[in-house]
């Protein structure tokens, strides 16, 4: 068993897990934070894209004792806290970047890493940075649309 | 998926890792994990122990030394790909960092983790062939040649890490790939550079383990454009053949992204 310490959408958590427990099964089942999601379970979905120090990465490709000392960042952390949406979650919900939902989460952790990197990202850039996302409802147009347009709002 | 049980080791240098791995029973080593970890859920790998590379600050590093570019085996793709030093000296390293995987795979993998796994699909032992770079390692320095040795394996010792690469600057390179389309790994990749002694062309992808393509670095070393292919066939008879591909048109494909490679090369 490992000891955890570590920040989760900015509270400190701590917590005892087995040394073979996944990040995204310590997020969904050890802190029932839900939001994000195991699709394909081989790293290739990316429905489960969480942050880890500042940066996207795959929660079904890290052990969660790697993340020791760690900040995490989920889809539940990303509104503002006074309320309302994320900036990137208010395009998709505006562009209708989404059917049935479940890549979303993943989506939308990946588009706000993306947009750190590309301020203003075209739609070549935007789909070469969604290249670990997958979508089997939308056909991503939507989901370009959103990005295009988180981006252009600032 | 769960992986089998092990237990989880954290390394705060490379010394310490090796003196964990020498006392410990049945220990892997696991840097970005990216490769490692699917291997574990998919239950091909069920180490006793993990000893974890991927906090030692002191191998994440980028450096010029004279005409060299000097990385650090814990240097991760994302930082390869966007350092201004490595876009500067040796773009097409750069560029081959940024086509590994997919964004959230490459803030995890790194350099080392990739050369020291030789991945017969991996892009970077592509780079590190062509380019004539030297393995550091925390017992000796390997060259290239000498350090790529069959499907998955290396000239590393049990126990033995990589400390950084050593790339020599060449004249110009350039790198390109056909990547599979759901896991981005190279169906076929192929990395060319000129140096003024001549030419080096690595293919990877292609066979159980990246080569060196003597034939067209000899044409290479004649004539540095795309053309110099012309009439230089590729033996299909060692290539991998599989669901994705057919060893024929793998060997197609290696003098399609050869000449890319070139042409990316000279733009």
């Amino acid at each position: 068993m490992a000891q955890l310490s570590l920040t989760v959408n900015g509270a400190a958590v701590r917590a005892e897990v087995e040394d073979r427990t996944l990040l995204v099964h310590f997020l969904r089942d050890h802190l029932r934070l839900t939001g994000t999601h195991v699709g394909c379970d081989t790293s290739q979905c990316g429905a489960c894209v969480v942050h880890v120090g500042a940066r996207a990465v795959k929660s079904c490709t890290l052990f969660a004792v790697q993340a020791d000392g760690e900040d995490i960042v989920t889809i539940e952390g990303v509104a503002p806290k006074s309320g309302g949406l994320h900036p990137v979650q208010a395009a998709f919900q505006e562009h209708h970047g989404l059917q049935c939902g479940f890549c979303t989460p993943g989506m939308i952790m990946t588009a706000i890493d993306m947009l750190k990197r590309h301020k203003a990202p075209d739609e070549a850039t935007i789909k070469r940075e969604l290249e670990g996302n997958l979508c089997r409802c939308t056909g991503y147009l939507n989901i370009v649309k959103a990005i295009q347009a988180a981006a252009a709002a600032g | 998926m769960y992986t089998s049980s092990f237990r989880y080791l954290r390394a705060t240098s490379l010394a310490e890792a090796e003196a964990l791995f020498a006392r410990t029973p049945d220990a892997r080593y696991i840097a970005g994990g990216q490769t490692l970890i699917p291997t574990m859920k998919q239950r091909l790998a069920a180490p006793a122990a993990l000893i974890d590379l991927s906090r030692i600050a002191a191998s994440s590093f980028i450096r010029r030394e004279r005409e060299t570019l000097v990385i650090g085996s814990g240097t991760r793709h994302a930082d390869v790909a966007a350092s201004s030093e490595v876009r500067a000296v040796l773009p097409a390293l750069a560029q081959l960092a940024g086509v590994i995987g997919d964004p959230a795979v490459r803030h995890r993998g790194t350099l080392g983790g990739s050369v020291a796994n030789n991945d017969p699909a991996a892009d970077y032992p592509a780079a590190v062939l062509a380019l004539g770079a030297t393995v550091k390692t925390t017992r000796r320095t390997i060259a290239a040649d000498q350090f790529f040795a069959g499907l998955f394996q290396t000239a590393l010792a049990d126990g033995e890490l990589i400390s950084e690469i050593t790339f020599p600057v060449p004249l110009r390179a350039g790198y390109a790939k056909f990547p599979h389309p759901a896991s981005r790994y190279a169906l076929v990749g192929v990395f060319v550079a000129q140096f003024d002694g001549g030419a080096r062309v690595a293919v990877t992808g292609a066979a159980p383990c990246v080569f060196r393509m003597a034939p067209m670095e000899q044409a290479l070393s004649k004539s540095f454009t795309p053309e110099s292919f012309a009439g230089i066939a590729v033996d299909a008879g060692e290539l991998n053949s599989d669901l994705f591909g057919s060893a024929e048109y793998r060997a197609h494909l290696v003098t399609v992204m050869a000449k890319r490679a070139v042409t990316a090369a000279l733009s």
